[in-house]
């Protein structure tokens, strides 16, 4: 009997492996669903992808078997997410600034700070109510009510904490030395930020606001009230103010559609959102691992 | 004399510089005072908007289950179980799983290669946009669940909660995209946490002759634990919140039901379904469900922010 062996029988060599075969089992639960989702809307909706789904109009439902394709709903998408970031964007980044920088520490900018945790946490369906009311209802543009401008508005609120958030934490990360010596050459503080503390930490604030971006465009609650869903090509600047088609709105309304022709359509969109939103996504995060690596040397 | 206090003189910036550099900070300032204008905005416009809802039916909307356009009597009860019953439901399953899977990927079961190209894996499908989650569910979970849910019902049925015959779409199936998507924030924020526990806890336990097992359940999921506690409170947030995929699952009916394998309603999901094409004192009760959506996220949210103050930075 040797009491330093690796006793098998032990009640806690039992327990021990009871509870690894577990978390193993909880690990492969969780993970293949995933997987097989994953593969399932790669495949299911790349069999779907045609030349003529990226130039034709979708067909309104019904018996027809030709759905045709997703261009307005595709150019929709880039539109209503270029103006959510074009308004929270400068906001955000503006926002992050006054906090990274200019902010001590006081009761305002504490404020400040748990106001966007809290906004991050706000239904994105009650930022699509708080344009509906604002915006929608009371036609405040230009008489029109539902409009792709009005979606980009919503969509806005949703990216506005993420942009204040990694511009925050991208230039708490710039080492104060180089604000010091900026400031020791007779740089003014705005002649800093400009030149010195927001291109050192550039890379950091991009990668989070384009991950805000991709998170964007997938987001469907905001728009199906304020947006709407549209039909037809996108003409011209004015279309701005009528309703907009966007991807995620398109695969909502035709996922319920009972048509077959208008379902595959449904799958075809998600591929494409999904590929994009996932390459972005992955891209970043190499970008990302590469800077870390590079700074550690 | 002269000649050195023009000297000093220029030294000194220049007026319109000097003007700028104001007109940048004050910018700043107001830029991140939007955060707080949009939130008191959100909060004061869907107030106003219900009050007139808030006013006929006062509290009694949150109890009574009648949700009649055509005669003009609102009470949202059927709503605010769902979301309440859903959100809970699916994180009771999620913890489990989500803090097993982050056991898994911290501990040195399996190489560290594979721990993080599974941990990236799940963290890349929160980014999965819910609209694709719901037509996933529609098209592929239904059908795969549906003989389940017969079996369920036929085994179960003297529970309540399984005691309608399973038709289609329903609040179980809500549950269990939810639980699709609040795993890899739980698995995420888990795995943070597990990882932030210093390794000398570890080392101390091992020390003085503790299991493996023993390790992680006496020293460090505690340690961990308000990290965790944090995490679980945003995915409940986010359970709640959430509106596509639930809205394409759960059946979208208004006529109360104990059991899970009916269809049923969540704040969200009638919102996205109805707020279209309500008129009148119709939107007014939408505004009212959805503010006490709203006041739900935010309780639940401002907690998850106390508790990450008060027990971080424990060591």
């Amino acid at each position: 009997m040797n009491s330093l062996y690796y006793q098998k029988r032990l009640s806690r060599n039992i327990g021990d492996k009871f509870f690894t075969s577990l978390s193993v089992i909880c690990a492969l639960i969780a993970i293949l669903p995933l997987i097989f989702l994953v593969t399932y809307i790669l495949i299911k909706g790349g069999s779907q992808i045609t030349p003529e789904l990226f130039t034709l109009e979708p067909n309104p439902p019904g018996d027809d078997l030709d759905a045709g394709g997703i261009n307005p709903a595709l150019i929709g998408t880039l539109i209503i997410t270029t103006i959510a970031s074009i308004i929270a964007i400068p906001v955000g980044v503006g926002g992050g600034i006054y906090l990274a920088e200019y902010s001590k520490g006081g009761a305002f900018s504490r404020f400040i700070r748990f106001g966007v945790n809290v906004l991050a946490g706000v239904p994105s369906i009650i930022a699509g109510v708080f344009i509906y009311a604002l915006i929608v209802s009371t036609k405040i543009l230009f008489g029109s009510m539902y409009s792709g401008l009005a979606g980009g508005m919503a969509l806005s609120i949703l990216m506005l904490p993420t942009v204040i958030k990694t511009t925050d934490e991208g230039l708490k990360l710039v080492p104060n030395e180089l604000r010091y010596a900026s400031l020791g050459v007779g740089a003014s503080m705005y002649i800093t930020i400009l030149k010195v503390t927001l291109p050192s930490a550039f890379r950091s604030i991009a990668t989070g606001v384009v991950l805000g971006i991709a998170r964007a465009a997938g987001e469907t609650a905001p728009l199906i009230f304020t947006a709407l869903f549209s039909y037809y090509y996108i003409t011209g600047f004015g279309d701005l103010f009528y309703e907009m088609g966007s991807l995620a709105v398109l695969i909502y309304n035709f996922a319920l559609e009972p048509y077959d022709a208008q379902n595959k359509l449904a799958w075809a969109a998600s591929f494409i959102l999904v590929l994009s939103i996932l390459s972005v996504n992955i891209f970043s995060r190499i970008l990302a691992a590469f800077t870390e690596k590079t700074k550690r040397v | 004399m002269e000649e050195k206090l023009t000297l000093f003189k220029n030294r000194k910036r220049f007026g319109i510089e000097k003007n700028i550099d104001i007109i940048f900070k004050n910018t700043a300032l107001v830029l991140s005072s939007f955060v707080a204008i949009i939130l008191l905005g959100i909060i004061l416009v869907v107030f106003f908007q219900s009050f007139e809802s808030f006013s006929r039916y006062g509290l009694k909307f949150l109890v009574t289950s009648e949700w009649n356009p055509v005669k003009d009597e609102y009470g949202a009860f059927t709503a605010i179980y769902g979301t309440l019953v859903t959100s809970f439901l699916s994180l009771l399953i999620t913890i489990p799983l989500g803090v097993g899977t982050a056991i898994f990927i911290t501990e040195d079961f399996v190489p560290k290669v594979f721990r993080e190209i599974i941990g990236s894996f799940v963290e890349l499908l929160a980014a999965i946009p819910s609209v694709v989650l719901g037509l996933w569910a529609i098209f592929v979970m239904e059908p795969f669940f549906r003989t389940f849910f017969v079996f369920l019902h036929n085994f179960f049925g003297w529970i309540p909660l399984f005691s309608t015959e399973p038709t289609g779409r329903n609040s179980l199936l809500a549950i269990l995209i939810l639980v699709v998507m609040l795993l890899p924030i739980v698995t995420s924020i888990a795995r943070d946490s597990l990882n932030q526990v210093p390794k000398k806890l570890r080392n101390a336990a091992y020390g003085i002759g503790a299991s493996r097992w023993k390790t992680i359940f006496s020293v460090i999921l505690p340690a961990a634990l308000s990290g965790i506690m944090a995490g679980v409170l945003l995915a409940l947030g986010r359970a709640m919140g959430e509106t596509m995929a639930v809205t394409m699952i759960i059946g979208n009916s208004n006529a109360f039901s104990w059991s899970l394998l009916s269809p049923g309603y969540t704040i969200s999901s009638m919102l996205a379904n109805q707020f279209g094409e309500a008129d009148g004192s119709q939107v007014s009760s939408l505004f009212y469900a959805a503010f006490v959506l709203m006041i739900l996220s935010l309780v639940v949210n401002i907690f998850a922010q106390w508790l990450v103050k008060k027990f971080s930075l424990k060591y």
